[in-house]
């Protein structure tokens, strides 16, 4: 299925503290990691996510686990996120609660249209195609169900 | 001819693995995620084989009554599940999870990134998320990509001042907040032999600052002498010659007294450049420097004298605090005006129990230093406990002295 949005640009090594800061981590309230992700980075951010593509540089997603950055992201209404390398928590993480992830090296041009196929594994970006790392068949699998909630629930 | 992941995992590099998992642990903040995961999954009862634990540390006691009502619900879901639990005050996960409940050759994971410093142990330790927690309550099963693995050399003893947080900001300067991302690191070569297991996990737990998904060690001597002190058999694990992504090595005798300035891992100085910058608050503690010779070596710097910042001081867990207090080391660091929290996390992720103001300036013994992290517009610089020490007995960051 192809899909897209338009990209955000964010910079290289973005924490999870950043996406969403501990102060909002003690709730299971979903629109308030939506309404504060990434607050002290940008304030203004949150409010300009939806349908949006964010395209990062390296190393997206370090620090700890947590998973209400990925949650808060997709609550966002983030489409994917487009970066050269994840930090492996927050890969899976993205994954289990079904954002999906692309793992490319692309230039970044505020509000450019980006579409991908995460099966066929291309990026577009202003209708330029890219090469992108697959997820592995588990991953696909995950992502395919909808979260790996969503996975299990099937399967039982 | 295999790493120590290799040999753990059962399979060569790059592979996919589904492998059953020994122990898995969660905490207060990830626990109360992964049972709504559960829930939603069609809960049911939990895997047979596996040894299950819920430790109270992230935020316990709780500061507020919505995080009190949801960790209400999980220490209820824990109590009832059987699971190991391991209530307020008790201390932190991978600190009790190393007081010898982890033994080496295990594959061990725990909801919290930090979960790697078991690694020191000779197992294959790592953090996932929430939702991948309550797979492995369902299944007692994962599935793990086989890392590369980057071999950390280490040779030489330390010489000076320097302790092993010197040289983990070292290596995690050298190699980046990126350089091991999806690479398991193994420290190596002839210094590991004379490093303690306090050590070890120090060295582990800073593996994760730069990206590695595991920071092992292989058991020997050191390691079945500890576990053999809390009731454990266990053999040493030879290491086999084996394909590295790359090999840096470290000579402890180089290593100086450093310090990862705002707001990276990554950005390490040594403490002579920033002698003299003001502080507000000293926080010594956490997963990475709160165990019991943290507690004997701030004890030995600042006894018989004051601190002149507000110095907050919190033991890994209950049983460095009872040791503590048992040989007066307690005694010392609270004659000396420092105060001490509950066994738990502390301040480190900003919650509760020293959170800063803005413009406040805090020197820690944790491992991260990200932006706001202790709280809005204040800063975090990283150091070792020596250094945190002489810098708390000054006010401001302080070169500390060879002991």
């Amino acid at each position: 299925m192809k899909t897209g949005g338009r990209a955000i640009c964010l910079p290289a090594d973005i924490d999870t503290d950043v996406v969403i800061a501990g102060r909002y981590l003690r709730t299971k309230d979903k629109s308030i990691w939506a309404a504060h992700v990434f607050e002290d980075l940008d304030p203004t951010l949150a409010n300009r996510l939806r349908g949006a593509v964010i395209v990062a540089g390296k190393n997206f997603g370090c620090g700890s686990s947590r998973e209400q950055a990925a949650v808060a992201i997709r609550e966002a209404g983030v489409v994917a996120v487009v970066a050269p390398s994840f930090a492996r928590i927050f890969f899976r993480n993205a994954i289990n609660v079904g954002l999906p992830l692309i793992e490319a090296d692309i230039a970044c041009d505020e509000g450019s249209q980006i579409t991908f196929n995460l099966a066929q594994g291309m990026v577009e970006v202003s209708g330029k195609r890219h090469a992108v790392k697959t997820l592995s068949p588990r991953m696909q699998e995950i992502l395919g169900a909808g979260g790996l909630v969503e996975y299990w629930r099937k399967r039982r | 001819m295999s790493t120590l992941s290799e040999r753990i995992l059962n399979a060569p590099a790059g592979e996919y693995v589904d492998r059953k998992v020994d122990r898995a642990f969660a905490c207060d903040g990830t626990g109360m995620l992964a049972l709504e995961a559960w829930k939603n999954m069609g809960a049911g009862h939990l895997a047979d084989d596996t040894e299950f634990s819920i430790f109270f540390d992230h935020i316990a006691p709780a500061n507020n009554s919505t995080a009190a009502t949801l960790q209400h619900e999980l220490r209820g879901f824990a109590k009832s599940s059987f699971m190991n639990f391991s209530d307020v005050g008790g201390g932190i996960c991978h600190q009790l999870m190393g007081e010898g409940n982890v033994l080496p050759g295990e594959i061990v994971i725990g909801a919290d990134s930090h979960s790697v410093t078991l690694g020191a142990f000779g197992a294959f330790a790592t953090g996932v998320g929430a939702t991948d927690m309550a797979a492995i309550w369902l299944t007692g099963e994962t599935w793990l990509r086989v890392p590369e693995t980057i071999g950390i050399r280490l040779e030489g003893r330390f010489a000076g001042a320097a302790e092993a947080k010197d040289l983990a900001l070292a290596y995690v300067g050298e190699l980046g907040t990126d350089g091991a991302t999806y690479q398991a690191l193994e420290f190596i070569g002839d210094a590991v032999k004379d490093l303690s297991i306090d050590e070890r996990m120090v060295l582990s737990n800073l593996s994760v600052e730069a990206g590695a998904k595991a920071g092992m060690f292989y058991a020997d001597d050191v390691t079945v002498r500890y576990l053999r002190e809390r009731g454990h058999t266990a053999k040493p694990q030879i290491p086999e010659s084996c394909m590295y992504s790359r090999e840096p090595e470290f000579d402890l005798s180089d290593i100086i007294p450093l310090i990862a300035v705002p707001h990276r891992v990554d950005t390490v100085k040594p403490v002579d450049e920033l002698a003299g910058l003001p502080l507000d608050q000293v926080f010594i503690g956490t997963c990475t420097n709160g165990r019991y010779s943290d507690m004997a070596r701030l004890a030995r710097i600042v006894k018989g004298k004051k601190v002149a910042v507000r110095t907050i001081v919190v033991p890994a867990s209950a049983s460095v605090l009872l040791q503590a207090t048992r040989t007066g080391v307690l005694a010392d660091i609270i004659e000396a005006g420092c105060t001490v929290g509950t066994p738990g996390c502390g301040p480190c992720l900003g919650a509760h129990m020293g959170v800063l103001g803005e413009e406040e300036v805090c020197l820690s013994t944790a491992n991260r230093n990200f932006k706001n992290r202790m709280g809005v517009g204040g800063e975090i610089y990283l150091s070792s406990v020596a250094t945190a020490a002489a810098s708390a007995l000054t006010g401001e960051i302080t070169t500390p002295e060879v002991a």
